[in-house]
């Protein structure tokens, strides 16, 4: 018995942080699950069902090519800049200041982004208003800024960012000593890339890609911020069903939309998990 | 030659990331009826009453979610390294669990707690706080268990205690004391996040700052352009400031920030 007694008096201390957490957090995630396969108390797979529907998998899949876009531009543009970033002066205030810029656009943009790109591109943009002048062209007509392709170009915005900031770790991994024992056998710089480095890196490098694609397909912000009509990707669409019940012909839609989009999230991030795991091996 | 392509790089990689903030800049000086330059949105940001009203809810916001975060998290976190290590996998799976399930999840979920929470202390963009607390777990977590890491806690608390101390004594007085660069870390990350906030706020139909900057871009492009480059500025500065306080007080690999799901 008194061993019962100590383990309560352990655990009392953690009760407030529990509560939080289960109220804020675990109870929403199960609303969510439990809301999309119950209406109105009843079992029914209706709402999942109506996510198979035209509206649903367009989005679905217009969510899907802009995350894996910008996750394979942001992958390979951010491992560049990252090794730029590695490969300067480590204490120099250009490095810290590059890092923080990097840390504010990667997760705490948001709608900033999207003004950022308005201001940018948008119809009196600056750049816009400059080609204008120089050349006579239109570079804002038809509005692809508020269409998929212009969500490409604001996501990678944050998207190379988020990358810099996972992949340097990794990088800063590799030893010297590595490139050493290459060297001194007989290795040139290129040979020690492919056989020492990039296998090294390659668990990092997809970990990293996967992480940027979960980020960008449940990114809200930027998006809904520059999109005010219509809903090409499944966040937005997710705001039409909240924001109009009816809109879609089916009440509490959102649910299942929701539910998707944890699904497709947590698998993405389950991989994630398995591969940094592999890379921290080498790489810690 | 290899200098040249780097400086090639650098340069691209540049025009990139700062044209367009420079030309937030440009955009928010604008003077579009007269032509020239004008501070009439930048003075918006003060003059504008729902706007200002936004920016002070905004901060209050923040304030209390850190002072919330702190009191939850530090205590606990303490705590579980001293007395229930048995928990201590359940929390920190816990705390990066916002970065899987994404705050829009949250927010359509989060419809019935709400009623709850409005029926019990009224109407207020303020109850925010209690789900900002959990949206900055993953970030605070990090930081804090960065800076737990490097003291050795159990020869710490145990002098303390020793010399009579009870646990309030010892976490506020001697724990706390020494690991403040996490604290400070976890504080100024958990800042940024709340006034960056916009899907939880707008879709609960809350006005915070974000949402106010939405709201009137609809109508004065520059006034919204003029406070979201304040927003992303003062963003870059307080992690700017971080990076120079805390440096050489933790090792590479426990920087505090970490990867995330943007907000």
């Amino acid at each position: 018995m008194a061993g019962v007694g100590r383990r309560v008096r352990e655990t009392l201390p953690l009760l407030p942080f529990f509560t939080v957490v289960l109220i804020f957090l675990i109870v929403p995630t199960v609303t969510v699950i439990v809301s999309s396969v119950y209406a109105d108390g009843v079992f029914s797979l209706d709402r999942i069902a109506a996510l198979f529907t035209g509206t649903a998998l367009t989005a679905l899949a217009n969510s899907v090519l802009l995350s894996g876009a910008t996750a394979v531009l942001g992958a390979l543009l951010g491992a560049v800049m990252a090794w730029l970033i590695v490969s300067s002066p480590p204490a120099s205030m250009v490095r810290r200041a590059v890092l923080s810029l990097c840390s504010v656009l990667a997760q705490f943009g948001g709608v900033a982004l999207a003004f950022a790109f308005l201001a940018t591109v948008g119809l009196n943009g600056v750049l816009t208003l400059w080609v204008q002048q120089a050349f006579g062209w239109n570079i804002a007509g038809s509005g692809w800024l508020y269409s998929l392709s212009g969500l490409i170009l604001v996501y990678t915005y944050f998207q190379i960012p988020l990358m810099v900031i996972v992949f340097i770790p990794a990088l800063e991994g590799l030893r010297d000593q590595w490139r050493e024992a290459a060297v001194s056998l007989g290795a040139s710089t290129w040979a020690y890339w492919r056989e020492v480095a990039i296998p090294l890196l390659t668990p990092a490098f997809l970990g990293s890609a996967l992480l940027l694609f979960a980020n960008a397909f449940a990114a809200y912000a930027t998006a809904a911020a520059l999109v005010s009509q219509g809903s090409p990707i499944l966040p937005l669409l997710i705001r039409a069903s909240l924001v109009s019940e009816v809109v879609l012909g089916q009440a509490g839609f959102a649910y299942a939309l929701a539910l998707e989009m944890i699904v497709v999230v947590a698998v993405v991030m389950l991989a994630y998990n398995l591969l940094v795991r592999r890379s921290a091996r080498w790489l810690s | 030659m290899r200098g040249a392509v780097r400086a090639g790089l650098w340069v691209m990689f540049g025009l990139f990331f700062l044209f367009p903030l420079y030309a937030m800049a440009d955009f928010s000086t604008r003077n579009l009826i007269a032509g020239g330059r004008t501070g009439q949105a930048w003075s918006n940001l003060v003059t504008d009453d729902a706007l200002y009203q936004s920016i002070v809810v905004s901060l209050l916001l923040a304030v209390f979610t850190v002072v919330a975060m702190l009191v939850l998290l530090v205590p606990t976190m303490i705590w579980v390294r001293l007395r229930a290590p048995w928990a201590k996998g359940l929390i920190e799976f816990l705390c990066l669990l916002p970065l899987t399930i994404p705050a829009l999840v949250i927010v359509v979920g989060l419809r019935n707690v709400y009623l709850w929470v409005t029926y019990l202390l009224g109407e207020s963009a303020l109850t925010l706080t209690f789900v900002y607390v959990v949206v900055v777990l993953p970030f605070a977590y990090r930081a804090i268990d960065a800076a737990l890491s490097s003291i050795d806690l159990q020869t710490l608390s145990e002098a303390a205690r020793s010399l009579g101390a009870g646990w309030t004594t010892t976490i506020a007085r001697v724990v706390v004391p020494n690991i403040w660069s996490g604290i400070l870390s976890a504080a100024f990350i958990s800042i940024a996040v709340v006034l960056g906030e916009y899907t939880i706020a707008s879709l609960s139909g809350y006005e915070t700052l974000q949402v106010q900057i939405v709201l009137i871009g609809k109508s004065d492009g520059p006034t919204s352009v003029a406070a979201s480059l304040a927003t992303l500025l003062f963003g870059f500065v307080l992690l700017l400031i971080l990076s120079l306080v805390t440096r050489g007080q933790r090792s590479r690999r426990s920087r505090g920030i970490e990867p995330g799901v943007t907000p």
